[in-house]
């Protein structure tokens, strides 16, 4: 006969083994990323023998070193320009053409809609190559400009897929109200429909924003000056062919993660949101 | 009227369409057009060579094939190991403890840094080459000295290891979508075969699997499509190609294009490898269907 007890020690016993394992999964988690911010304050000569995970002398003008010395000051300043810029873009054009295919019946619509969805599913693992000969004929490339349009193109479909979704289970009652006042189908849009958009477009902005500041192959294969790149490009330059400056590399590594992070955890709401609806299209 | 309110509409979409063409369909035709060109990226001549780059890719090269080679085994482990234990953190998520919160905020850390940072940080706790190695430093600290290992720099645990790293990256996806899922079920079967008798086990095999198998599908389609073009990560990790032992395919496209200045053959690459995604894809979503009926 099993007692009371019997099945409370099991459930214990179960639980206590489902959160080890959880918090191991957990420590794996976090312990590169601590390492990579303790290492970030020890020195080159320190960094090698110094293995605790709070340094006793915390050197912290190495943040200062890698910021002015290592320039990476302005490539910071071009990852920001670059993520705000295509964000901005993405956000304005996307939702114009969805808006349009969503409420407006116009030649053409199915075609072109479908066009963008076909985008999203056919990979070319080669479109980098092409991307490098176009933008040099149109004198945009190693020029932000360039990135940017690039950059743009990449979130669009993803873009105009989530908020044509949103603006199809929208109800149209707000803005036919607008229509009998007189408001043109351009104020519509913006004074009505995105506003009442807020939730879906914050979507759309974390996803882009995340996925701005971390690309990379665009990046490098487009800019040929430093002073052009953003952060995950610039990286490499503190990896030296000989030797490698690893606290500075430590204290870019953390520059560059870190407004990710931030981010993350403030909109983590709209992440979860994102990825479940993300994989819906699938 | 009619014709201004339809150019009105074009307005809307024009600034996507014109983006979209010049930035997507362009390149995309132009991919084409240089496969079967032996262009440098220079000259101003682009000599057509019919199939050749094709033929050369597909019979010839094997550095090719060894790349997608890599990419399947890479592939392979992601879908094993990274979506089992997806599987078993989500499942342990779905029930009732505390804490879930805050492990689901961790587990998707990962996943939203860049593989260029993860590959650096990595790089520094497992090469011993550079000195710091953190995990063999630990592993002779345990009196396992014979286990501490040159993991970047030998051929033979290279791209494992690379495919480990890139389970780390990579398992909070999964781990999300599968959490979604299983939210998904309605508590009252759990409930009803709890009344029936059922143990935890046969719930689990009787409810949730049969119930999460096109979740499952979706999750080993991302994972596939995802892993196969994996190789800024390599890049942050390794350096490069090793050799060969940890190449990628994008990255044979990449070297094609920077290092042999093949502009044509990097193209032809890159349709090769877009045909084997598509097909990968289309038999996926194929017993998707099958699975969902």
């Amino acid at each position: 006969m099993r007692t009371p007890v019997y099945y409370k020690a099991k459930k214990i016993t179960i639980n206590v083994l489902v959160h080890l394992l959880l918090l191991s999964v957990t420590v794996t988690c976090l312990f590169p990323l601590l390492w990579m911010v303790s290492s970030s304050l020890k020195t080159q000569d320190t960094i090698f023998k110094d293995l605790s995970l709070l340094p006793h002398h915390p050197h912290w003008q190495n943040y200062i070193l890698a910021w002015k010395e290592g320039g990476f000051g302005g490539n910071f300043l071009n990852s920001i320009l670059y993520t705000t810029a295509v964000v901005f873009g993405i956000i304005i054009i996307a939702s114009l053409a969805a808006y349009a295919f969503s409420r407006f019946k116009f030649p053409g619509r199915n075609i072109l809609f479908i066009m963008f969805m076909a985008a999203m599913m056919i990979p070319i693992p080669g479109s980098f190559v092409a991307l490098y000969v176009l933008l040099n004929k149109l004198h945009l490339r190693n020029t932000p400009v360039g990135y940017i349009l690039c950059m743009i193109n990449v979130g669009l479909s993803t873009s105009i897929f989530l908020l044509k979704t949103f603006f199809d289970k929208m109800p149209k009652e707000l803005e036919d109200a607008a229509r009998i006042d007189g408001c043109s189908k351009l104020g519509i849009w913006w004074h009505v429909a995105l506003p009442l958009a807020k939730p879906v477009l914050a979507v759309v902005v974390v996803f882009n924003a995340l996925s701005v500041w971390n690309e990379y192959i665009l990046a490098l294969i487009i800019f040929d000056d430093r002073k052009f790149m953003p952060l995950q490009v610039a990286l490499q330059t503190f990896q030296g062919e000989f030797v490698t400056n690893y606290p500075l590399l430590m204290a870019g590594l953390t520059i560059t993660a870190l407004p990710i992070i931030i981010v993350y955890l403030l909109m983590q709401k709209y992440i979860v949101k994102g990825v479940t609806q993300g994989a819906v299209v699938g | 009227m009619k014709l201004k309110s339809t150019t009105e509409n074009y307005m809307f979409v024009l600034p996507a369409v014109l983006i979209f063409s010049i930035f997507y369909i362009i390149p995309f035709i132009n991919v084409f057009y240089l496969s079967f060109t032996d262009w440098d990226g220079i000259s101003r001549l682009k000599p057509f060579i019919g199939l050749a780059n094709f033929k050369e890719a597909i019979f010839t090269d094997q550095s090719w094939w060894q790349s997608i080679g890599n990419a399947g085994y890479v592939t392979l482990i992601a879908l094993t190991f990274q979506n089992i234990l997806a599987f078993l953190l989500a499942w342990a998520c779905d029930r009732e403890i505390r804490l879930k919160n805050f492990y689901r905020v961790v587990f998707f850390i990962p996943p939203v840094l860049s593989e260029i940072v993860v590959g650096m940080a990595w790089r520094f706790i497992i090469n011993d080459v550079d000195g710091a190695n953190i995990i063999n430093r630990s592993l002779i600290g345990m009196g396992l000295p014979q286990l501490a290992h040159n993991w970047l720099s030998d051929p033979k645990t290279a791209l494992t290891t690379v495919a480990i790293v890139h389970c780390w990256k990579g398992f909070g996806w999964g781990f999300l979508i599968f959490l979604a899922g299983l939210q998904t079920i309605p508590r009252e079967l759990y409930e009803a075969a709890r009344v029936d008798g059922a143990n935890a086990w046969r719930q689990f095999k009787e409810i949730t699997v049969p119930l999460m198998i096109p979740v499952m599908v979706l999750v080993a389609i991302l994972t596939i499509l995802g892993t196969m073009q994996v190789f800024v990560l390599i890049i942050g990790l390794v350096g490069g190609e090793f050799a060969g032992h940890t190449s990628m395919p994008v990255l044979r496209i990449l070297a094609a294009m920077r290092g042999s200045s093949r502009f044509g053959y990097a193209c032809a690459l890159g349709i090769n490898f877009g045909a084997i995604l598509m097909a990968i894809s289309f038999v996926q979503y194929r017993i998707s269907r099958k699975s969902r009926s």
